[in-house]
């Protein structure tokens, strides 16, 4: 077989998608959990902060705040667990400020998900990255 | 999983009217996630709190809904406002139906 230039574009177009493919099923599973929460409504930009440590060197307890002025509640999704629900912070009448902070777990080095509901209805979003050195999920 | 199980709050012991405190709470659960093995390779059931709860004189401050991603020893950190003297009630909900409550008072000066 004589290898053209198009038969090997198509060659790698074929490799990088199978490259790909392993982490589909993990998105899909947080997209499905974040179509849950937000009723399958975009999410836009908005004032949300997502404070996560750049490197986590154990995956047991990383350490997470989320602060969303004005937010009804907020919900942080892990897109790498085998689970990619965390918890759903919802403030009440007293609730000084919208922001919360706690300890979660993580499987790996994975985009880390925070969603807020607003008082309108709608929602935002905002997501960082966090470096796993060992994962938190037993094995 | 009712053995082990204790809640710790901290909550100022007093605060000026209309005022904002921080509370940190944190209760000693092992929160098996479900996703480890034992032994023999068969897997460990999910046991954890699922849900956390605070009130202050019966109007809700933070109510929080925990999965299995949540750490062992789960620990929040929040802020209230305090409009009177009152108590802060601190609710932790098991997955094996136990409720775990603990009680604050705080004064307003």
């Amino acid at each position: 077989m004589e290898l053209t230039r198009r038969k090997a574009l198509m060659l790698g177009a074929g490799v990088t998608a199978l490259a790909f493919m392993p982490f589909t099923p993990a998105s899909a599973a947080v997209e499905d959990a974040i179509a849950e929460f937000t009723g399958g409504a975009d999410a836009g930009e908005g004032d949300i902060t997502l404070i996560t440590p750049e490197i986590a060197e154990n995956g047991n307890t990383v350490p997470v705040s989320v602060d969303a002025p004005g937010a009804v509640s907020i919900a942080i999704f892990a897109a790498g667990n085998p689970n990619p629900d965390v918890v759903t912070f919802n403030f009440g009448p007293l609730a000084a400020s919208h922001s919360a902070s706690t300890r979660m777990r993580l499987a790996g080095t994975q985009d880390v998900i925070a969603i807020a509901k607003m008082p309108d209805g709608s929602f935002i979003r905002a997501a960082n990255q966090v470096k796993v050195t060992i994962g938190g999920c037993g094995g | 999983m009712a053995k082990g199980v204790k809640p710790r709050v901290k909550v100022p012991k007093s605060a000026s009217a209309g005022d904002t405190i921080t509370i940190k709470t944190l209760i000693s659960h092992k929160m098996e996630s479900g996703q480890r093995k034992d032994g023999d390779g068969n897997p460990i059931p999910r046991s954890i709190i699922n849900r956390f709860t605070c009130e202050f004189n019966g109007q809700s401050v933070i109510d929080i809904n925990l999965d299995a991603a949540i750490s062992t020893n789960p620990y929040f950190e929040f802020e209230a406002k305090v409009p009177e003297a009152g108590e802060f009630k601190f609710t932790w909900y098991d997955d094996d139906g136990s409720v775990y409550e603990e009680i604050k008072s705080i004064a307003v000066n």
